[in-house]
């Protein structure tokens, strides 16, 4: 079966997950990224690359931080912007999924940024709509989430370049996180050769090892040494019942303390892909310490965000529109 | 009416027939194999040279979607794809609506079923009302109404009392139920295979364990009250090693395997394949294996459609909320016979699994050849192809994980009662 997500000559055409995703094309969103970490920094915040295209964002599942993300990242690039909470709209008046797109499309969307509730559902929007229509996933159940692995690889890649020598722990409820499956995969993709998972065996998925994972159900045996640790966040739903007993033996378990991280190695970084419960999976004290890169991941994933629009719209920025001056607002 | 159907390769698996034979019908009954009876004059010749003739098929489990569900599929659509696919009788589950509990509705579908003329019906009543698995329907006059048996369809008596009561009942008048082993808690809102690719694709999983367990308990409480039980659509390796034990205990068991599961796998599901969601789900290669071996062994009796229509619009969505089920009457035999090739299993033996075997776990006269048997028969060219499309199938429901695939075994006159009621 072809891969979904590349058209006939290998070129990205719609991003849905990191699985499937050549290295070649990782690294070429990554590299992008970095020239538009510096539009940011700018006075006119504002590239043109996406200038007369529409955006829309289809969120079929609340959301606030991914969607302000994907909303600046889109407007940077000089996009018209739409953005839908269908949840609380269309499907609640029993339009089908397929119909809110079709809507869309015939008012001239020409890129679909879209979140949902179900494993697949990106892929199943990417598999009926037009051929110039590119759609970007922005989290799918317990799919896939490619932005925000994207994003974390990128931070990483900032502070910890020699992926090829990183060993990473992936911290919490594997089990139902699309952030985990998608660090995963572009962890593995572009080489870093440890890649670990630690949590109680009601948070992993049957058959983890076969994604290339080395499997922890000791926090202390599974910090040990590792140069990144990626925390993931716990729903409230799954802190009582039959997953977990509490929210307060899951932070004496599994809660990253400094004392935990002391067990990392000494220039380990943290990452956290928001919003974060305090407490819960992390103590404060190391959300917001030193070795904590929680809000930089924040503002590299509107660069990310950035490349991916680019990329998927066939407009690579040069020189002079990314990260050099000059950005032409509109 | 007499025909004469000459020349073809006769595969009868009761009689042990795998031969060319002419055969000679009259008054909807086979009359003679070989040669004709004393003053035997056609009014109608087959040819059937380079063809296989064979009992029709019966099926174990169809969906037929009357009444109630005439949007999914109907009973004229369901009964014309029957025939294209050779089956000449099948067991309908009872999950219709309604719900397949009251004699009344039983006596309607068989009598709209039998003025069509096409495939003979045979429904399994609902064991509990409403199918809710707390009070048993009434049985008995269930049977008087045509029931062969009784059926939960896909929902599990999740009371192991009310389990017991139940094979109690049936044991007393030597009723066959007709039970899918699922452990409802462990297999809740699961939509694939609990492995490697439901944990790839984040969907959620229905374990293994889901069938042992439930099986562990039917297997037991029929051992209890020894009731006869036929377990519809296995689908693990540990689901046929428990069958075999049981079988070896002398139990009364007999089991049916999906011709779905005997050529997919959890991997076919590819990028959330919506046409791959199907109950049981799609397991591990080594699941497939495990079936076809019991299959081939005995430990599996019989190949089943599982015939499940479903309208486009309910497949029209993300893996999970896309509606269960893949059209199959029209594949069944060919399926069977692409299990056979591989598996270099020879036709009479493969046939036997869709027509005799079946017919003696429903109790239904069918799935032979002998002499004074109903004519119903297909006949059929093995090797050549035909292309799965939504064109091409009479099923209302065109949704099918082999989809656009050529599968050997194509359909070329089925007969019942001795008319000719399909013709390819």
């Amino acid at each position: 079966m072809n891969n979904p997500q590349l058209d006939t000559d290998g070129r990205l055409r719609h991003l849905l997950s990191i699985e499937g995703l050549p290295k070649k094309i990782l690294n070429q969103i990554l590299d992008t990224a970095e020239s538009f970490v510096g539009v940011a920094e700018r006075e006119v915040k504002k590239v043109p690359l996406l200038r007369g295209k529409t955006v829309c964002n289809l969120f079929f599942e609340n959301s606030t931080r991914t969607r302000t993300t994907f909303e600046i990242a889109a407007k940077r690039l000089s996009a018209d912007v739409i953005s839908l909470n269908v949840g609380t709209s269309s499907q609640s008046k029993g339009e089908t999924i397929l119909d809110t797109v079709d809507n869309l499309i015939a008012m001239h969307a020409d890129m679909f940024v879209v979140r949902h509730s179900q494993s697949g559902a990106a892929h199943f929007i990417a598999k009926h709509v037009p051929d110039h229509i590119h759609v970007i996933n922005a989290g799918d159940g317990r799919h896939s989430h490619p932005t925000q692995g994207l994003l974390d690889l990128f931070t990483i890649r900032k502070y910890k370049p020699e992926l090829h020598n990183l060993r990473v722990a992936i911290v919490g409820d594997v089990l139902h996180s699309r952030v985990a499956r998608s660090e995963i995969h572009a962890l593995t993709t572009l080489g870093v050769p440890e890649v670990r998972v630690i949590a109680p065996k009601t948070l992993l998925p049957a058959q983890v090892e076969k994604l290339g994972v080395h499997v922890f159900h000791d926090i202390k045996a599974g910090l040990k040494d590792v140069d990144v640790v990626m925390m993931l966040r716990l729903q409230n739903e799954r802190m009582n019942g039959a997953m977990l007993p509490s929210a307060q033996e899951y932070f004496k378990t599994y809660g990253l303390t400094q004392e935990k991280l002391s067990l990392a190695k000494p220039d380990a970084i943290v990452l956290h892909p928001g919003p974060m419960n305090r407490g819960v999976e992390i103590d404060s004290s190391v959300a917001d310490g030193a070795q904590s890169v929680i809000l930089p991941q924040v503002t590299y994933g509107i660069a990310i965000r950035m490349a991916v629009m680019a990329i998927l719209s066939g407009g690579q920025p040069s020189a002079s529109q990314g990260s050099t001056s000059q950005g032409t607002g509109s | 009416m007499k025909i004469h159907i000459k020349n073809g390769r006769v595969i009868d698996p009761k009689n042990n027939i795998d031969k060319k034979l002419d055969l000679f019908i009259a008054a909807g009954k086979i009359v003679a194999l070989g040669t004709a009876p004393d003053g035997f004059t056609a009014s109608q010749t087959i040819d059937a040279s380079n063809l296989i003739v064979c009992p029709g098929l019966v099926d174990l489990s169809a969906r037929l979607r009357e009444p109630g569900q005439e949007y999914k599929a109907t009973l004229i659509s369901e009964l014309q794809a029957a025939v294209a696919g050779g089956v000449t009788s099948l067991a309908c589950q009872p999950d219709t609506d309604p719900v397949l509990d009251e004699p009344g509705l039983v006596e309607m579908l068989k009598h709209r079923a039998k003025q069509l003329n096409l495939a003979h019906v045979y429904p399994l009543g609902a064991l509990t009302r409403q199918l809710e698995g707390k009070i048993l329907s009434e049985m008995g006059e269930l049977r008087a109404a045509g029931c062969v048996g009784f059926s939960q369809a896909n929902v599990a008596i999740t009371d192991t009392q009310v389990l017991w009561r139940a094979m109690e009942y049936a044991a007393t008048f030597g009723f066959t139920l007709f039970l899918h082993a699922e452990e409802p808690f462990l297999a809740k809102d699961g939509v694939a295979h609990d492995g490697e690719v439901a944990s790839r694709l984040g969907l959620k999983g229905i374990p293994s364990a889901a069938e042992a367990l439930a099986l562990a308990a039917i297997l037991r409480i029929a051992k209890e009250t020894g009731a006869n039980v036929h377990i519809s659509r296995l689908s693990t390796a540990e689901g046929v090693n428990m069958i075999r034990d049981a079988k070896k205990q002398g139990l009364k068991i007999s089991c049916d395997v999906s011709a779905n599961q005997l050529h997919l796998t959890e991997h076919d599901i590819a990028y959330f394949d919506a046409n791959c969601h199907l109950k049981p789900p799609l397991r591990s290669q080594r699941d497939k294996e495990a079936l076809s071996a019991g299959l081939k062994d005995g430990t599996i009796d019989a190949i089943c459609s599982d015939h499940t229509p479903v309208d486009d619009d309910a497949k029209l969505a993300p893996f999970a909320e896309a509606e269960v089920g893949a059209t199959g009457l029209e594949l069944l035999l060919s399926l069977t016979l692409k299990w056979a090739k591989q598996e270099k299993i020879d036709l009479l033996q493969a046939i036997k699994c869709v027509t005799q075997v079946s017919a003696d776990i429903l109790g239904i006269p069918a799935g032979d050849l002998s002499v004074n048997s109903n004519a119903d028969i297909c006949i059929f060219a093995a090797d050549e192809y035909w292309r799965v499309s939504s064109t091409t199938l009479k099923s209302q429901g065109k949704n099918s994980p082999f989809t656009d695939l050529e599968l050997a075994g194509k359909v070329k006159i089925t007969l019942v009662n001795g008319q000719v009621v399909y013709q390819g």
